[in-house]
């Protein structure tokens, strides 16, 4: 039995979003991550503000795609979705909790006024960097390594604690530290501050470095763990394994000759962190649960696929032009000639040295008429509605 | 002490209060998100057209409140998608095909009106007066389709449809049946004007304050005014709404209504019971009047009321004087919210400016609880009286919940974490306000909020 042509068109969507989760996630985690690691207050002032800056108007927007993530995942696969959710429930739970840890910290951050505690909620906002991304890594790697039973009595401590598993926690980690200093260098370009392009160029590297050799480390274990998708990924997904490689070493190479161009490094980085995303989904097919639960058992009936269809082309047909406006109001720095909010406070307390209201005037005939006519049409309307209802 | 302790032994309770307690926070900032944009529009409108300076900047200031709390919302909201998943896998696994249509489309809004909120913020100096205006609508528009779709895939779960089921599984799904379900209608007309209410009552009530600490200037009587006439206006229509409601689902789901009106067995001149608690079959300190359930339920004294005991008692849902309490509070606070409306509209039919006396002052200041207090206790009735379905005649709670250990950790560490969070949505706010009237208008300039614009270093 293969999969319906629509089960994987809709598969084909959720990786797709996936690598924009992982891309634009997991440039905001890594934003969290390097202020984690930035220093003191007074040496960490430099690259956090402008971590701040970047992260500020997307931050969690980005948050969308993994909602997105769940919503198709439990529309299109629902078995798989629940057996998921229900084996790996802590590192999921876990996971969640960094989310709301982030905000919670990001938001007090900015509102926060004495010093201490801006630090405190500003070390909550970066540890919580840290814990999202590694569970969500133990979680892909608990899939792939096929530890997720389809029918799970509970919690499955086993399946997201095994070395590949914990491996995968630590490559998201370094992948999410990684496209988020290639990000900054360009971010640090943009404003034109040398000293912090050469700080985060110099950290991207060793992030590619380490995310590299994790990268191997974790392919390594595959071939013990997961020998279907090892297979896979040594078969038909090499292609992509291999694009992966040479767009890593091409960053790698540009950080070196100091090339920061804004498409081409941009689009680089982007290209070696996707095309681990769909090398993982290629060598995963035919399977949602390798290799217990096949996609074409897995998949919602035809009806809920085809409104996936509807959603993911209104996504592109609404969305992308409200992000086009956004992103061309942020980057128009030129304010029109409206009052600033300085202006509206002066006019507007220049109200109060006006005398008060105008004195009312009486109650009209006209205005007492109207008003006993309309409690009268009211009365009317009430009766109507409860007497009992008209045989006929 | 038995009952209590076999209740908590009882897998799914925990799982219920985490749930009840993330929808519980989410819907009230739900209700901003809905409702936020169109009352901040209003001012706009105002401003621009009568060149009301006091106006624009309540709109200005408004909208940054508003992006702190759709921020928060998107959290929460987060927050429930996971738990849909982590404490209900049996309801994604079985119906999750029928259910995700829904909140698929619920994603696009929210993305949408995310997205426009952020141009809203930035276009304020970046666009011209009534291009800006314009730049709110989306938000309007898809926070009313958001809501429309959030509230089809719950409505979808108190009327079933557009499914075909063969040996227990999901063959085939109809979207669009799922999608207008019988209960669509009313549950989303429901919840809208509640989202409407919520949020003008709760904005009118922080300027009701400031105006009874005698800030009586144009701009608090404008902050008051606007939100208050668009809630206000309302008010009747939710009355209204509430009623015919409360007929359909006497129709709908004879057994739910049967829990909110105390309707034990199936009877004609059923009683209409105003308060009261229910132990052992009786009704205790409660106020009946004769046959006026069988009147609203039918027009007609003798209308055959279906009663509890229609559905054997493992169908019957628990906490029957929970589900009666909370909607004797939500039809009470309704009335509560109406007669106030009526007040000042009254007063301004005939004296043409606003009643600002404490004596109504002080009502309406507490109107924005009193809006909440009413949402969160008909969400009460329709969630625990759909118990012990939650798929209505299709599937069970217990049979839905989830297996894993650990739902008691997860709900002790999202009640910590909602505290934290309340304190953060009323807080922000708070600071904000504090700092408007401390400040000097340039810093105010230089306020940062979540996707609004970074400050402008150098004056234009």
């Amino acid at each position: 039995m293969s999969p319906s042509p629509e089960a994987i068109a809709v598969g084909v969507i959720l990786m797709v979003v996936i690598a924009a989760y992982a891309l634009f996630g997991g440039a905001d985690f890594g934003g969290g991550i390097w202020d984690l690691i930035a220093g003191g207050a007074e040496r960490g002032a430099a690259p956090r503000e402008l971590i701040d800056e970047s992260i500020t108007p997307v931050w969690e927007a980005n948050h969308v795609w993994l909602v997105f993530i769940l919503v198709l995942a439990w529309t299109a696969f629902p078995p798989a979705f629940a057996a998921i959710m229900t084996a790996l429930f802590v590192p999921l739970s876990l996971s969640l909790l960094g989310i709301v840890l982030r905000w919670a910290g990001f938001a007090f951050r900015h509102t926060a006024e004495r010093l201490q505690a801006r630090r405190f909620t500003g070390a909550v906002f970066a540890s919580a960097s840290l814990i999202t991304p590694f569970f969500l890594g133990t979680v892909v790697g608990a899939i792939v390594t096929g530890q997720v039973p389809v029918h799970p009595a509970g919690n499955v401590l086993a399946a997201w604690t095994s070395p590949t598993a914990i491996l995968t926690g630590f490559l998201f980690v370094a992948a999410c530290a990684y496209i988020s200093a290639v990000f900054l260098v360009l971010e640090a370009r943009q404003r034109g501050r040398q000293d912090l392009m050469r700080y985060f160029s110099l950290r991207a590297t060793a992030a590619g470095v380490v995310t590299g050799a994790l990268a191997g480390g974790t392919f390594a274990e595959l071939s013990n763990s997961a020998p279907h998708v090892f297979d896979r990924l040594t078969g038909i997904a090499l292609p992509l394994v291999a694009i992966s490689i040479a767009a890593g070493i091409a960053v790698l190479a540009m950080l070196w000759l100091r090339w920061y161009h804004a498409v081409f490094l941009r689009a680089t980085a982007a290209i070696a962190v996707a095309t681990v995303v769909w090398g993982w989904g290629l060598a995963q097919y035919p399977y949602l649960l390798p290799t217990s639960l096949p996609l074409a058992l897995g998949s919602a009936p035809t009806g809920s696929l085809v409104a996936e269809f509807v959603v993911a082309g209104l996504a592109v047909l609404v969305v992308a032009p409200g992000f086009a406006l956004l992103y061309f109001l942020q980057q128009r720095r030129l304010l029109t000639a409206v009052e600033s909010d300085a202006d509206l406070r002066l006019a507007a307390h220049l109200d109060q040295a006006l005398p008060g209201q105008p004195a009312a005037p009486a109650p009209a005939g006209a205005r007492m008429t109207t008003a006993l006519v309309m409690v009268m049409i009211a009365i009317r309307a009430i009766k109507e509605v409860f007497s009992p209802p008209h045989r006929g | 002490m038995g009952a209590v302790a076999h209740v908590l032994a009882v897998n799914p309770v925990p799982a219920r209060s985490q749930m009840g307690s993330s929808l519980g926070f989410h819907i009230i900032l739900a209700c901003f998100g809905i409702a936020f944009a169109a009352i901040t529009m209003i001012a706009e409108w105002i401003g621009i057209k009568r060149g009301d300076a006091a106006a624009l900047l309540l709109a200005r200031r408004w909208s940054r409140v508003m992006a702190v709390l759709v921020a928060v919302g998107a959290v929460s909201g987060t927050v429930l998608s996971y738990e849909m998943g982590l404490l209900w896998p049996g309801l994604m696994g079985r119906y999750g095909a029928a259910l995700g249509g829904p909140f698929s489309f619920e994603g696009i809004f929210f993305f949408l009106e995310a997205i426009f909120v952020g141009v809203y913020l930035y276009g304020w100096r970046r666009l011209s007066p009534w291009a800006h205006w314009w730049s709110g609508m989306p938000i309007v528009v898809s926070g009313i389709l958001g809501a429309l779709s959030v509230v089809a895939a719950n409505s979808w779960m108190n009327s079933p449809a557009g499914y075909t089921l063969s040996d227990g599984k999901l063959t085939n799904v109809d979207p669009v049946s799922v999608y207008f379900n019988a209960s669509t209608p009313y549950e989303t007309a429901h919840m809208l004007l509640a989202a409407y209410m919520v949020t003008g009552f709760v904005i009118a009530g922080v300027y009701a304050v400031g105006l009874l600490r005698g800030r009586r200037d144009r701009y608090h009587r404008l902050g008051f005014a606007i939100p208050f006439t668009v809630a206000g206006i309302l008010a009747p229509l939710q009355v209204m709404m509430g009623d015919i409601i409360a007929r359909f689902i006497a129709h709908n789901q004879p057994v739910k209504f049967a829990a909110m009106e105390y309707v034990l067995s199936t009877q004609r001149d059923a009683p209409e019971w105003l308060g009261g608690i229910l132990i052992n079959g009786k009704v205790y300190f409660g106020a009946a009047i004769p046959a006026f359930d069988s009147i609203l339920v039918g027009f007609n004294p003798h209308t055959v009321v279906i009663g509890l005991n229609s559905v054997p008692p493992s169908q019957q849902p628990p906490l029957v004087t929970l589900i009666h309490l909370s909607f004797d509070l939500m039809v009470g606070l309704g009335m509560f919210l109406f007669a106030l409306a009526a007040w000042q509209g009254w007063w301004w039919w005939f004296h043409r400016r606003l009643l600002l006396t404490a004596w109504f002052l002080v009502p309406s200041a507490l109107s924005g609880v009193a809006a909440v207090a009413a949402m969160e206790a008909g969400w009460v009735v329709t969630e625990v009286g759909r118990q012990p379905w939650i798929v209505y005649r299709l599937l069970l709670v217990s049979d839905a919940v989830t297996p894993s250990s650990g739902v008691t950790v997860t709900l002790g560490v999202i009640l910590a974490l909602y505290a934290i969070l309340t304190v953060v949505s009323i807080g922000v706010p708070m600071i904000m306000s504090r700092r408007w009237r401390r400040e000097t208008p340039a810093e105010e300039e230089a306020e940062q909020v979540p996707y609004g614009p970074a400050p402008t270093r150098a004056a234009p």
